[in-house]
């Protein structure tokens, strides 16, 4: 089953004609969060705090002084810091973890007025492709409940598709916004590397993490990117690359936009139904005056070897920060400092969390560094220069989000590679440095959710969202 | 280049994590199930290709050399999980070994 959602357009003229406030859109959020228990999207709900966000914003409507995304309701993915809360990574390690400081894009958003309902469920320290490898528990597809949401962002999915925000705070390292909204059927973008400001974020894999939005709509995430997005003295990688008017962007119109698609990338173990979704986005894109052109991209085969590696290193180096001294979960049995940091980090840290600390510290150890990491690296760029040959001729690249819908709990559990091939679509985004988008178009046979993803060249959001934006017209119609 | 059940100790020495025997083995058979699917790699000569460890070109990024206000102590110590007035508090150092 499936629920209308709310858009945050519609509350916008809600708001605006007065037939609203803030304060009853939260309630009535709130409400729904209540409702929807059961899908364990939320490690933390702000009652009050947020109550009192929403009269703050009443009144800045009341005196016309709202900022441009005023009464917006967001969930924030539980790895962005926020003052004076937890930020847990749904880790034992950083269970009782407070944040000291406002992430960036928690001030910006902040600053334009949208107000922040809770903290979401995630894969243990984002990684995960299910949001089972939560320590407080899986969440639940609200399509389907028997089904994962997909991950690593699974709960701020779930906050937005299952109507409890109007948008929600990701983070997407290989995928991690994109999967789960296509599980879910909803909007979910990653930028290009460098678009937004990771200041306040726990790091996974400093050279592929990105904070995106989740939304209802093409619309509602154009609105949140354009507002979070742009260069942050607090994070030397965000670029300084002017911020254009994504909104403006969405025009429907697609005649003349060049779209590449790989079709021998395709041809591998994709899900008829998927299948179809794809012919069908395509017809539709023709029918709009675009030109489809078939793209090659040679080094397809070889991402997810090349982002595990390169993903698993990176991760093994930011985790070694956890060792009980500080802050986080220390061990209580530890005899001297050695003890400490072992059994800490041994009793903190997930099944998941572990294999891949493992398999990065493996691949970064002597002997084994050239033959994994630096291989990768080069691949890296392979991969990455295919992309830029193919947008010599293309403006975007369509595939869809995923190799199949979402698939049930425990299906993957026991064998890590292949939830691992579950993200061969996404990844190359993240390699590259490109930005992606989700967005739903059509549905299985048994009803559920297909995601379509267009990559588009560094710092051209503008395209992808409007080429998503004309396939949501489409469905629509 | 098979992973041995002395090369999970050794890493996970590394690593700083302890795990069981049965652990040890189950993840003795994964990192090679893993590592085996990413030897494909190796089937990619590489040898004129400079690695990429940066995504978008940016380099040298400064930012003007000023004071900036940090965090008081009270707040850097408010997540200790042992701490005494001043400092963070640890097992001793020099151990019985």
């Amino acid at each position: 089953m499936q629920r209308t959602l709310t858009t945050y357009d519609q509350t916008r003229r809600a708001l605006e004609s007065g037939s609203t406030t803030c304060e009853r859109t939260v309630e009535g959020y709130l409400e729904s969060i209540n409702t929807g228990k059961r899908l364990n999207a939320f490690l933390a709900v702000f009652g009050e705090k947020v109550l009192d966000e929403a009269r703050a914003v009443d009144r800045k409507i009341a005196e016309g002084t709202a900022g441009p995304l005023a009464g917006m309701v967001v969930a924030v993915k539980d790895v962005i810091c926020m003052r004076d809360e937890k930020v847990t990574c749904a880790s034992k390690i950083l269970e009782n973890f407070v944040s000291l400081y406002d992430a960036t894009v928690i001030e910006r958003l902040r600053a334009a007025d949208a107000v922040f309902i809770g903290k979401t469920n995630m894969d243990e320290f984002a990684m995960g492709s299910s949001t089972e490898n939560s320590a407080f528990g899986a969440v639940l597809n609200p399509v389907d409940e028997s089904r994962v949401p997909g991950g690593s962002s699974g709960g701020s999915c779930v906050a937005v598709a299952g109507g409890m925000a109007h948008t929600a705070l990701g983070t997407d390292t290989g995928g991690s916004i994109r999967q789960p909204a296509a599980f879910c059927g909803i909007v979910g973008l990653k930028p290009t590397y460098g678009r937004v400001s990771r200041y306040g974020l726990v790091a996974l894999s400093s050279s592929f993490d990105q904070i995106g939005p989740f939304a209802a709509c093409v619309a509602d995430a154009a609105r949140v990117l354009h507002v979070m997005s742009g260069q942050d003295v607090n994070d030397s990688t965000s670029a300084a690359v002017p911020v254009p008017d994504y909104t403006a962007a969405l025009t429907g119109n697609v005649a003349g936009l060049k779209v590449g698609v790989p079709w021998t990338v395709l041809g591998k173990g994709l899900q008829p139904e998927i299948r179809a979704s794809v012919d069908r986005a395509v017809q539709r894109l023709r029918e709009g005056g675009a030109h489809i052109e078939e793209i090659e991209l040679p080094h397809s085969d070889y991402v997810i070897s090349t982002y595990y590696i390169l993903m698993t290193a990176e991760a093994s180096s930011n985790l070694a920060r956890y060792d009980g001294a500080r802050y986080g979960y220390r061990s209580t049995t530890a005899r001297n400092l050695s003890e400490l940091y072992v059994q800490s980090r041994s009793e903190g840290f997930g099944q998941e969390t572990k294999r891949r600390i493992m398999l990065g510290t493996y691949v970064l150890s002597a002997g084994y560094y050239d033959a994994y990491y630096r291989k990768a690296q080069k691949v890296r760029r392979m991969i990455q220069q295919d992309f830029f040959n193919a947008f010599e001729n293309v403006d975007c690249v369509l595939t869809p989000t995923t190799p199949t819908t979402a698939f049930k709990f425990g299906e993957k559990t026991e064998d890590p590679l292949e939830m691992y091939l579950s993200d061969i679509f996404t990844v190359s985004a993240n390699l590259a440095g490109l930005p992606g988008i989700s967005v739903p178009f059509g549905k299985d046979g048994q009803g559920l959710p297909v995601g379509i993803q267009f990559v588009g060249r560094q710092f051209e959001e503008s395209t992808i969202l409007n080429a998503a934006y004309y396939l949501e017209q489409q469905e629509g119609r | 280049m098979a992973v041995t059940l002395k090369d999970v100790e050794h890493v996970a020495l590394l690593a700083q994590l302890s795990f069981s025997e049965e652990e040890k083995a189950r993840l003795t058979a994964q990192l090679n199930q893993i590592l085996e699917y990413m030897e494909q790699l190796n089937s990619l000569d590489t040898a004129d290709v400079e690695p990429l460890s940066h995504v978008i070109e940016l380099s040298n990024v400064f930012r003007t050399d000023v004071n900036r206000p940090s965090l008081p102590r009270e707040a850097i110590l408010r997540n200790a999980p042992v701490r005494t007035e001043k400092f963070f508090k640890v097992p001793k150092v020099i151990g019985d070994r």
